[in-house]
């Protein structure tokens, strides 16, 4: 056993590192800086938003100029063709910077990969590159109001006329709509068929018309993700991606990249907590020298870290060429409850002050403030708590499926609640 | 990066759970639970001795095989699964280290060579009282050479040819007067009482010394720090054991939740017991990367070891209590039967759990370690 990398690995670090020292500034060594810096999701008020769009599309371009914005990516859209573990060693250098690239994740991540599985090859030409380098975002138009977890429950009408497609219906918490050029998008063409062989998948222009983005105001004050209405739009056939019908199963290829997409949000873990008890004082004295201070430190301690070594399971399996397990399938769920679990904690031991938000009189500014709140999401995005337990029994332990009406009877049979 | 164990301790791994699949059984562990008069399974200890097992971390010239701390990891694994009630770890995590850590070469020669070979068990004798051993509560004493006192409980103290003995070594019971002495059981001296435990099949007793001859085993008043370094490296090793208990404990109760029917299902469908099962997975999942951190600090005797051992530790005890307590719960009445294997988890994850010290007690070491890096 050794965490060390070898030649190979160790060359392409070097290289990510020369890169990112000539074309980002370093954080402090301290983890609990990075925390500090809020992440665009956060900030309120447009002008900052903007702001901070515009500094992530400039640095994305220089990202995928030195050929790291896609390293699993081919080469010919503009990709690396490189190995996960060159991904993995990406990520863990990037994190010591001060840049974003939270906007270009879904993209990138999920929609880009589905593109490649399921597109033509003149689109993949014409999109791709672009998707890449920043130029162009795109949104993922799955959920809507009736379906979420249950996602192959959406009811999107898509009516085919002639050689185009008229959309009618809403989507729901699309993050990055009121920015984004692009869209991927399934939609229901058959509701007389079986729920999950009536759906059909597309991509958009966002600004085709009939479409109409409303921004959500978040629980943070902030808004991220949208409304989306859809009003008689029209979109060439050209535009869809499997065939009529199939769009379970490219779905499903969507899916199946969000849970490596999905990165780790930076801070706000067991070192971020271990620093402000030993500044805040409690009843009897400074916080970390209080018995059931220490007792549940060692709790989250003991999570942080063994999700760390869990991820370094999964990279020593890449890095031999092998699958990882489904080891990782645990980590959102660990991560989003420790993240509340700390932030009320600390909350507490900061007491009748524990609930100021401003920057400058919070403690460390407002990451525990920020993170009470956010946390929240990140224990539904994604993937609810619920429906990753759900995974886990089912596809990892192998346990029964629920006995499910919704698999055998066409979906306008279905009852449909609130 | 290769934070995994190499092909040959798989191979060896895949060996050993072959071969206590086959040698114990249910049947051979409960043989132990039934017999108050059977202390551990002679038969089971006879032929782990004969895989070599006892001997895999013992140096070569000690009559060893002098593989690494890594190989004794992967054998605890499968001991713990297999709930194995044999004197491994009295012998081989605890005492074995003790001698190889702060041992003369003349009493490595001494008794090794005996354990190696299985002749030997050894033990260690340290708490006295119902609660936890501090300097306060320590009354044995050496006066001339000559060890007296009661200590309890003590892991298989029954079976144990030779002991690792905390003990006064002046008058004033502070942290600078506890030293480490060792003593041979047979000896009139000694006197052994078996006690009823929670897990009778990994038996302890009461130890009763009257002027019993020891010899001095590392510094004098060095007792607290010693015991402290072998307690993180057995700390990794029962790790180990606790994280295959845990997951036996989750097959099981996966197996018995797909077979059992209520409400026209298997009860293994139902979300309230898949989530548990989750929840174990999760656990299970934590322990053993936890453990594996432990393993790598143990076998290059890192720095990290007292974090990596107390961060092994809680999280596996986490694990194994969790399972083992919910593997009964999905049980339900049958899983309250003696008759059922559900208790025998539940025992043995206590007793794991204490042995070594409480989880309290390991959550503090971890920290008042993570502050002492933190300093440095
Ligand atoms: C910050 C954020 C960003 C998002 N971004 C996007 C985006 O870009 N694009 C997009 O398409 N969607 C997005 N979503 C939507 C997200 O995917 C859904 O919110 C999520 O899948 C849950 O669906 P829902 O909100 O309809 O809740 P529901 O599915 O109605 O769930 C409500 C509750 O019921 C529980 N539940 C549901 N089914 C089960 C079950 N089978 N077993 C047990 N419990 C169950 C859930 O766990 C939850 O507690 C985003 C959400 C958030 C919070």
């Amino acid at each position: 056993m050794d965490f060390n990398d070898n030649q190979k690995e160790a060359d392409f670090r070097v290289k990510v590192r020369e890169f990112l020292d000539k074309n980002a500034k370093k954080r402090a060594s301290s983890k609990s800086t990075s925390a500090n810096a809020a992440a665009p999701e956060t900030l309120r008020g447009k002008e900052a938003q903007i702001k901070a769009l515009q500094d992530a599309k400039i640095w994305q371009a220089k990202k995928a100029e030195a050929g790291f914005a896609g390293i699993l990516w081919p080469k010919e859209f503009g990709g690396l063709g490189g190995t996960p573990i060159e991904q993995v060693i990406y990520q863990q250098e990037e994190l010591n910077y001060f840049v974003h690239s939270g906007y270009f994740e879904i993209g990138i991540g999920m929609l880009g990969p589905t593109m490649m599985v399921w597109g033509k090859d003149e689109d993949k030409v014409k999109y791709l590159p672009k998707m890449l380098n920043g130029e162009e975002i795109w949104c993922q138009l799955f959920s809507e109001p009736s379906a979420g977890s249950d996602l192959a429950g959406i009811k999107m009408k898509a009516e085919k006329d002639g050689d185009e497609w008229v959309l009618n219906g809403q989507k729901v918490w699309t993050s990055g709509a009121h920015f984004a050029d692009y869209g991927m998008i399934v939609a229901r063409s058959d509701p007389s068929a079986l729920k999950h062989k009536g759906l059909t998948y597309f991509f958009l222009d966002m600004k085709t018309p009939g479409i109409e983005v409303k921004p959500i105001e978040q629980i943070s004050g902030s808004s991220n993700f949208n409304e989306v209405f859809f009003n008689d739009v029209r979109i060439p056939d050209s535009q869809r991606l499997g065939n009529e019908g199939d769009g379970w199963k490219v779905s499903l290829t969507t899916l199946m990249n969000e849970r490596l997409a999905v990165g780790d949000p930076a801070g706000l873990d067991f070192d971020e907590i271990f620093e402000i008890t030993r500044d805040l004082e409690v009843e009897d004295g400074l916080a970390i020298n209080n018995s059931e201070v220490r007792q549940k430190m060692a709790d989250w301690y003991v999570q942080s870290r063994g999700l760390k070594y869990t991820k370094y399971r999964s990279i020593t399996a890449l890095s031999k060429g092998q699958t990882p397990g489904p080891e990782l399938s645990i980590s959102k769920l660990v991560t989003a409850s420790k993240m509340q679990d700390v932030s009320s904690y600390a909350l507490d031991l900061m007491d009748m002050g524990g609930y100021v938000l401003d920057e400058q009189n919070a403690i460390l500014n407002n990451v525990f403030q920020n993170g009470l709140l956010f946390s929240t999401a990140m224990r539904i995005a994604g993937g609810t708590d619920e429906v990753l337990r759900n995974i886990i029994a089912e596809r990892v332990l192998g346990l029964p499926q629920d006995t499910r009406e919704d698999k055998i009877k066409p979906f306008n049979e279905l009852p449909s609640g609130k | 990066m290769n934070f995994d164990f190499s092909d040959d301790q798989k191979l060896l791994q895949e060996q050993a759970r072959k071969f206590l699949t086959d040698k114990c059984s249910r049947k051979l562990v409960r043989s132990v639970l039934d017999n108050n008069n059977n202390q551990y399974s002679k038969e089971l200890w006879q032929q782990v001795v004969d895989m070599g097992w006892t001997a895999t971390a013992i140096p070569e010239e000690y009559g060893g095989l002098g593989l690494g701390m890594l190989e004794l990891c992967v054998i605890a694994e499968e001991l713990g699964r297999s709930l194995a009630p044999i004197p491994f770890s009295s012998s081989i995590y605890i005492f074995a280290e003790f001698l190889k850590a702060y041992g003369s070469d003349e009493q490595k020669k001494q008794y090794l060579p005996k354990i190696a070979s299985g002749e030997f068990i050894g033990s260690f004798a340290f708490p006295e009282t119902k609660g936890s051993p501090r300097a306060n509560n320590l009354n044995s004493k050496v006066e001339n050479n000559k060890l007296s006192g009661k200590k309890l409980p003590v892991s298989d103290g029954q079976v144990a040819d030779v002991l690792i003995v905390a003990a006064n070594s002046d008058n004033n019971q502070n942290h600078n007067s506890l030293s480490l002495y060792i003593v041979e059981t047979n000896q009139d001296g000694v006197k052994e009482k078996l006690l009823d435990t929670l897990d009778p099949t990994r038996p302890s007793s009461e130890i009763e010394f009257n002027d019993a001859s020891c010899s001095p085993l590392g510094e004098k008043g060095e007792g607290w720090s010693m015991i402290e370094n072998i307690l993180n490296r057995a700390a990794v090793l029962f790790a180990f054991e606790q994280v295959g208990g845990a997951q036996v404990a989750l097959d099981e109760a996966k197996k018995y939740s797909i077979e059992r029917y209520a409400f026209g299902k298997p009860i293994g469908s139902f979300q309230a017991l898949k989530h548990k099962m989750a929840d174990m997975y999760v656990k299970n999942e934590l322990a053993k990367s936890n453990a594996y951190y432990g393993a790598w600090a143990l076998s290059t005797d890192s720095m990290e070891l007292p974090v990596a051992a107390a961060g092994a530790r809680v999280s596996a005890t986490d694990a194994f209590h969790y399972a083992s307590k919910e593997n009964i719960q999905i049980h339900g009445g049958v899983g309250f039967t003696w008759e059922y294997d559900c208790h025998l988890f539940y025992r043995r994850s206590k007793l794991l759990s204490l042995n070594l010290g409480s989880i309290r007690k390991w959550k503090e070491n971890l920290i008042s370690n993570l502050e002492k890096r933190n300093i440095t």
